[in-house]
């Protein structure tokens, strides 16, 4: 049996796959290489977490490789279970009450699914009010109902707060699928895999630069290892990475470089959001699923922030 | 084999439902003759702990449960005395019983023990019931026993009384420094001891609800 090389290059998503496990794997074998020459297989902290990211690292791409598998339907399963995922450790983070136990169970079991749903059936004008206007709404009512007054307006907040980051703003990513854009229709995951690429690859390179070049500390009461050399060098090399991927989308590389530039500036500004609430909180992490970076919200943090603007900037100027 | 198995299986499943996470004030080393000592508001909670433990420790750590709950049928009777070894403790009281006898034996032969020393599941609003005097009588029975406080949050935040759907939020266990040993000590003074190590370990013992 022979292997048409030709038509596996061809196939743009296996080719993103397969560009991605390349960098990877070179990625592990830095790590490797910094584990037997600095570390001398001892022991050493920055080096074991550098290792344990990659080794995360590798589980996400492989879990973003299965839901692409699936399409669209598996983009939508699996952003709705992050989403689970991200409320869990937004909400056990946050102080709620009993009275809150009702409007709880309503954002966990009715508004994820139904929002993930009407993603799912494309009815646009419906999710995106569903949880900004009747979520809203109701959740009070619900608290009320359970007659607790005790800090109600705060506890109201959180909860409506959480639903929007966690589901809400989440949800855009996988309703990029659902863009009727010209001359671009069937290739709509490459919209998912430009903007987790640039978003995430801003996250990895600003952490690469800070390491390497970061002196000047950028924001010391919300974060301990954000520096000015990190951000700059971060975002910039992004911008180029998101320039150079335009063939993946229905952007001309101008374009896709302000894109890129947009969403790393709107990703970089949620990161820093979500330290303030954990410093607040007097944690460093938002849970402990994903060894090496903390919890799930930790990891996608910034791309909550750049979904939605991303998702509007598509909508307004390409369908 | 087979309960090795069934009993990798139950600590997936808490872990992957709850999120659950330990957190370890004091590094503990791995020895036997441990009472780990904890908070009971659910079923699920010696299972959690259990689940939290490392394979190694988990295989000689027993919990302390209710007779009549686990030889109520024959999957209960497989899971609480092959899976789990639960000691079980007669709670009908009734003459020749020693369950103190028991757990001491247990801890004799090396093994570690789960012990909810509110006696049963706390279904207040307080944050801890008083405990009960076996905590103590152990303690002078096994005197090289060493006494771990374990608090377990969330689970009741997971499913306040009175309410029938749980919401699925991550559960925490904050495993304390083992409790000083005092000679002389009386009960009284003793179980008020173990009970404030016991709740200065909750991390939201500032925060009311």
């Amino acid at each position: 049996m022979t292997i048409d090389w030709n038509s596996l290059w061809n196939n743009e998503p296996l080719r993103v796959f397969a560009v991605a496990s390349a960098v990877l794997a070179f990625a592990s074998t830095i790590a490797a290489l910094l584990r037997w020459r600095v570390a001398k297989g001892q022991p050493h902290g920055v080096i074991d977490n550098l290792i344990a990211r990659i080794n995360a690292w590798w589980w996400m791409v492989g879990l973003l490789g299965v839901a692409f598998l699936f399409r669209r339907d598996g983009v939508i399963v699996l952003f709705a279970l992050v989403s689970f995922l991200a409320l869990r450790e937004f909400i056990t983070l946050t102080q709620t009450r009993r009275g809150d136990h009702a409007a709880l169970a309503v954002s966990f079991f009715i508004a994820l699914p139904v929002q993930f749903f009407l993603v799912w059936i494309e009815w646009y004008g419906l999710w995106s009010i569903m949880i900004p206007v009747y979520a809203f709404l109701l959740l009070p009512i619900l608290a009320a109902l359970s007659a607790d007054t005790t800090r109600f307006l705060e506890r109201a907040a959180k909860v409506q707060w959480g639903l929007m980051i966690c589901v809400f703003c989440l949800s855009h990513v996988p309703a990029l699928v659902t863009l009727e854009i010209n001359g671009y229709s069937g290739r709509n995951l490459m919209l998912i895999a430009f903007l987790i690429i640039v978003v995430q690859g801003s996250d990895v390179l600003q952490y690469i630069f800070g390491k390497l070049f970061g002196k000047h500390l950028l924001a010391p009461r919300l974060s301990p290892s954000k520096t000015w050399e990190g951000l700059i060098g971060g975002i910039l090399s992004a911008t180029a990475l998101g320039a150079a991927l335009y063939s993946l989308t229905p952007f001309t590389m101008q374009q896709a470089a302000v894109i890129a530039f947009v969403v790393c500036i709107m990703g970089f500004l949620g990161g820093l959001v979500m330290s303030a609430i954990k410093r607040d909180r007097g944690v460093k992490d938002w849970g402990h699923l994903i060894e090496g970076h903390g919890g799930v919200l930790d990891r996608i943090d910034s791309l909550v922030f750049a979904a939605p603007v991303y998702f509007h900037v598509i909508r307004f100027w390409w369908t | 084999m087979f309960e090795g198995l069934i009993g990798q299986a139950i600590v997936t499943f808490a872990r992957t439902l709850t999120g659950a996470h330990a957190w370890w004030r004091a590094p503990l080393d791995a020895r036997g003759k441990r009472v780990y000592f904890a908070n009971h508001n659910s079923h699920g909670d010696f299972v959690l702990l259990w689940s939290c433990l490392q394979a190694h420790e988990r295989r000689r750590t027993r919990p302390v449960a209710g007779a009549d709950y686990w030889n109520s049928n024959a999957l209960k009777r497989f899971v609480g005395g092959r899976v789990f070894r639960a000691v079980l403790i007669d709670r009908v009281k009734r003459e020749g019983q020693d369950p103190v006898g028991q757990m001491a034996a247990a801890l004799n032969s090396g093994d570690s023990l789960i012990l909810f020393p509110e006696g049963t599941r706390n279904q207040t609003d307080a944050r801890l019931l008083p405990f009960k005097s076996g905590l103590f009588h152990l303690g002078e029975a096994v005197p090289d026993a060493e006494l771990v406080p374990v608090w377990i949050s969330n689970l009741n935040r997971v499913m306040p009384k009175g309410e029938l759907i749980p919401l699925p939020l991550i559960c925490s266990l904050q495993f304390g420094a083992p409790l000083p040993r005092f000679a002389g000590e009386d009960k009284a003074t003793f179980l008020e001891r173990a009970r404030n190590a016991l709740l200065e370990l909750d991390p939201d013992r500032n925060h009311d609800d």
